[in-house]
């Protein structure tokens, strides 16, 4: 199964992004490189606003997370409540 | 001559403290976290208070409730000294533009008499029950237990002081001084505001902090907030014309919707410990929300006249449903 993946930069507005990230995604992989956090995950990843809202504390718009993306591979599938990378084959 | 750009990693030796790391397991820990979580003062404390031999300095067992980790406590906000600071910082020069905005367009003059009297009435000596607030926070965050909860039931006495302040600006700008007297001859010696006076002041003797939390920050913020700054405030001033009073308490408003999510996620972790705490917090819900509808239900009177009965019942109804999903059942 091919790979996507996701980058972000290492701040505390990502952490909680992170953290709710690998609840969602029990398969994905943390790699933590310097100021820089990149995630793997097998087939797919979905990015939740409800999960991050969670963690955040507050209201949240996905679009934020444009801020501290650094880069990503998959075909997107974006909405108001979710974030999808995935390999359409 | 050839230069290689090369870049190092170092790999920490730790991610972050050790009690963190205990809590959470060994990862980036959220600045959150590190201001809050285990940092009460827990050891060494053998001598205890000469002001009460009773308990100890910190005392977890002087609320009734019990909780097998204080720090359950989260605030969903997760508010520490400076992402709390930064929002209210924001919300302050919101506040201070909405205040110049009514001072510089004149709108003060613009309202008709009665409803700046009204809104006199009854905004101006809530600053007396909001600076009581703040003695009740104080008093939480200094004998309540885990710096988790203790720190935002602080940052809540600084609202309250706030809250206070706005009031007192707004009752200098809508009626200069006299109107600050007025308030507090009302406060002291209006028939319609005792009940309210009498509630504040009974809480300034309650010893259990957690009974305070529920008094204060659940039944009577919980009802007042809603009846006066969206009813009152928002509805009836602001279709009758007064929409500047709105903006001047816009912070209020903003507040208490904010804040609530805090009382709410307390509540919620505190009832779904044990059946006895559930049982416990639902006795004092039901005991001091009756008291706050009922010393809500006169000041009401002055802005919705025959409506108040109506409207207060309302609240304690929509009050009640908040508290239902918070698994507390009155």
């Amino acid at each position: 199964m091919s790979t996507v993946f996701i980058a972000l930069q290492a701040n505390e507005d990502t952490r909680p992004i992170i953290d709710a990230i690998v609840q969602d995604n029990p398969a994905a992989i943390v790699n933590r490189e310097p100021a820089m956090v990149k995630i793997d995950a097998p087939g797919s990843m979905i990015i939740r606003r409800e999960t991050i809202e969670e963690h955040i504390g507050r209201t949240y718009d996905l679009q934020e997370l444009q801020i501290n993306l650094i880069t990503l591979s998959g075909h997107v599938d974006e909405d108001e409540d979710q974030f999808t990378l995935r390999w359409n084959s | 001559m050839q230069i290689d750009l090369r870049t190092v990693s170092i790999k920490q030796q730790r991610n972050t403290f050790d009690h963190l790391a205990r809590r959470f397991g060994d990862k980036p820990a959220s600045r959150y976290q590190e201001a809050s979580y285990d940092i009460q003062a827990t050891e060494n404390l053998h001598y205890r208070p000469t002001w009460d031999p009773d308990q100890l300095i910190y005392d977890a067992s002087i609320t009734k409730i019990v909780m097998a980790d204080w720090y359950a406590l989260k605030d969903p906000r997760q508010y520490f000294y400076n992402n709390y600071t930064l929002a209210r910082a924001r919300q302050q020069e919101t506040a201070e533009a909405n205040f110049t905005f009514v001072e510089s367009r004149g709108l003060v003059e613009m309202l008709p008499e009665e409803l700046k009297r009204l809104a006199l009435d009854v905004l101006v000596p809530l600053r007396h029950a909001a600076w009581g607030a703040n003695m009740h926070n104080s008093f939480i965050s200094g004998y309540g237990y885990a710096a988790i909860f203790t720190q935002a039931c602080m940052f809540h006495a600084m609202d309250n002081l706030g809250i206070a302040q706005y009031l007192s600006r707004l009752g200098l700008l809508l009626g200069d001084q006299e109107a600050l007297t007025e308030g507090k001859t009302a406060w002291m010696d209006d028939e319609a505001w005792q009940p309210m006076r009498r509630y504040v002041e009974d809480c300034l003797v309650v010893r259990d902090p957690f009974e305070l939390f529920v008094a204060q920050n659940v039944a009577l913020d919980g009802l007042l907030y809603p009846l006066v700054y969206e009813r009152i405030v928002d509805g009836t001033l602001s279709t009758q014309g007064a929409s500047s009073v709105a903006m001047l308490c816009q912070f209020m408003s903003d507040w208490f919707d904010e804040t609530r999510k805090w009382v709410d996620a307390v509540m919620k972790v505190a009832a779904a410990e044990s059946e006895h705490n559930r049982l416990i917090l639902q006795e004092w819900t039901d005991k001091w929300s009756q008291r706050a509808a009922a010393a809500l239900l006169p000041v009401a009177r002055k802005a919705l006249a025959a409506d108040a009965e109506e409207a207060v019942a309302e609240e304690v109804d929509s009050f009640k449903g908040r508290l239902k999903k918070i698994g507390v059942e009155i």
